[in-house]
Parts: C-alpha cells; structure tokens; sequence
C-alpha cells in the first residue's frame, strides 16, 4: 500500500495537494525552513501526516520533497496548508536576503577553513 | 517507512533559525554535483519535478493532442555555517532550456556560482545568458581537473565577454577546502555589490 502511494504514476499530484495547484502563502522556498507544532492530527490526509512526521526538528522545503519523494512543487503546496493550519510552524518570517545574511554566510565560510 | 527515512536524515541543529540558498551551475559536466557533494555535511539530496509539456508529434494514433512528461531534477546539500545559519547548495539542471519550475530556485538565492570547465567555454554561454538575463547576481568558477590546461583567468574572462566587475576564481570541485575558498570568493563579490548597491 505506502509503496504504491508513493508511485508518482499512482497518486496524482492534485490529488496529493487535495486539488490545490499552487501554495496558498506567498513568500514560500525551498529554503524555508519549518517546523512541527504540538497539535492534533485528525482531519489531516496522509500526505500532510508523512510530512509533519519528519518534521519533529528544522528542516526546509527542499529535504522534505526529497526525503518523502514529493515533487518540490507538491511539498510547497502541502507545507503551505499545514502552515496555515498551525501545524508547522516557520521559525522565521520568510525574507528576501540581504546583506546581513550574505554577511552571515560571509563569515560561516571563513571560520571553516 | 517514513519513520526510518527520518531517523536516517540528519537534522538541523534545533538552533537553526536561518537559511540561505546560493546556486551551483554549469554546463553539463562542468562539476556541479561534484562541488555540492565536496561542500556538504549530508550525502547530497535529490529531489525531480515532472514537468509536462505539450507534444506537436505526429505520432499520436487517437489523434489528440498528447503530451510528454519530462523530469527536471536538481541535488542539493547543506552546511551549517553557525548555530543559526544553514547554507544550501542547490545544483541546478544541466539544461538550459527555461521552465517555470526556474523560478522556485531563483526564488530567495543570494546567487549563482557558475562552474566552468575551460575544455568547453562555449557551453558555459547558455548558463551565463540565462543569469544575465533574469538578474541573479552570479560569478565563475574555473574548476581545475588535474591535467586540464591552465587558463588565466583575465583570458577566461575575455574569452566569456564577462564584465569587468564580475568575479571569476578558479577551484578543484572535488576539494572541499578549495570549493569553500571559491565560494567564498563569490559570497566576498556578492558583499561588496551589495553594499555598493546600499551606498547608491
């Protein structure tokens, strides 16, 4: 059964994101980052259950799609809804970057080597 | 089976509040998935979106409009750079052809890192165009296989007609020291625009 849901032939995209076509909050990425909130599960599909499952720690948009083999559009759209329910939360507002971050990225890099 | 995808994923650490996204590009072959994989401390992620597009064959036996799917796939890998800052590497598609799908890895990126490989300068041409043309801020990376001839890189940069301004280092992709050396040259060229930017 979980094998053959996770056939992409199988289930289709809209049928994975309940008929959406594209992620009801603007602002979104790949690189946002989320995070499970303590609320109950029920009234949630599958598709948004596997998602807050492996999202117990930080993790952005783009390893959620890989590691559930969701297509990255598919995992926005799904993100985007359990976002505006409550049950994951965005630890920070999404931002355009700016220098502080390329200061910030700056910095990391040097410290590495 | 979820449950033992994530126990195998290497998390974050739970201080992680911030991310930032900087794209690797290049022809194919250029050495894209090699510098993510040497960069990153998580084995390199995939992720494919199917893309439909709509097929002008003649081959189509009902005789209506059919179409054909193709994938886009893109690897990624993560660094985290400090208690709250990750940095994601995201190897863009090989090809260079536009889908809307571009716009989710444009979307929030400091900018593109072009990796060049000195053997086929005329293929980085697409690549560069296609930054050029939609504004991304983007600098190139000669990567230095052993044995490949050595370029200067003020020849590379005529040979690319790149502006004076844009930045062009050299590495060998599959070294992570010198990977994160090139980087950092990138992210130093994107520093000093933005302030000029700031300054103006």
């Amino acid at each position: 059964m979980s094998a053959l849901r996770r056939d992409p032939d199988m289930v289709r995209a809209y049928v994975r994101t309940r008929g959406h076509s594209s992620p009801s909050r603007d602002g979104l990425t790949l690189t946002t980052l989320v995070r499970a909130a303590d609320r109950p599960l029920h009234g949630l599909d599958v598709e948004a259950r596997r998602v807050l499952r492996i999202c117990n720690g930080p993790i952005v948009i783009a390893e959620i799609a890989s590691l559930l083999d969701l297509p990255p559009t598919v995992a926005l759209i799904v993100v985007s809804g359990l976002l505006d329910t409550g049950h994951l939360n965005t630890p920070a507002p999404a931002e355009q970057p700016d220098i502080s971050v390329i200061e910030e990225v700056l910095n990391g890099l040097r410290a590495l080597v | 089976m979820d449950s033992v995808l994530s126990s195998e994923h290497q998390y974050l650490p739970t201080t992680v509040t911030r991310s930032a996204k900087i794209l690797i590009a290049g022809h194919f072959g250029a050495g894209k998935t090699t510098l993510v994989g040497s960069v990153s401390e998580i084995k390199p992620l995939r992720t494919e979106e199917p893309i439909t597009e709509a097929s002008t064959g003649i081959d189509d036996l009902a005789g209506l409009p059919s179409k054909t799917e193709t994938t886009v796939a893109f690897d990624f890998g993560r660094r985290t750079l400090s208690p709250r800052l990750a940095l994601y590497l995201f190897g863009t598609p090989g090809q260079n052809r536009f889908t809307p799908f571009w716009e989710h890895l444009f979307h929030g990126a400091l900018g593109a890192l072009v990796l060049v490989d000195t053997r086929r300068l005329q293929d980085s041409d697409a690549v560069l165009a296609l930054f050029e043309e939609r504004g991304l801020p983007f600098g190139v990376a000669v990567n230095e296989w052993d044995g490949a001839q050595r370029f200067d890189l003020d020849e590379v940069r005529r040979a690319l007609a790149l502006d004076d301004d844009v930045v062009v280092t050299s590495c060998d992709a599959r070294d992570e020291v010198s990977s994160i050396h090139a980087l950092i040259a990138f992210v130093e060229y994107l520093h000093r625009s933005s302030r000029l930017e700031c300054l103006s």
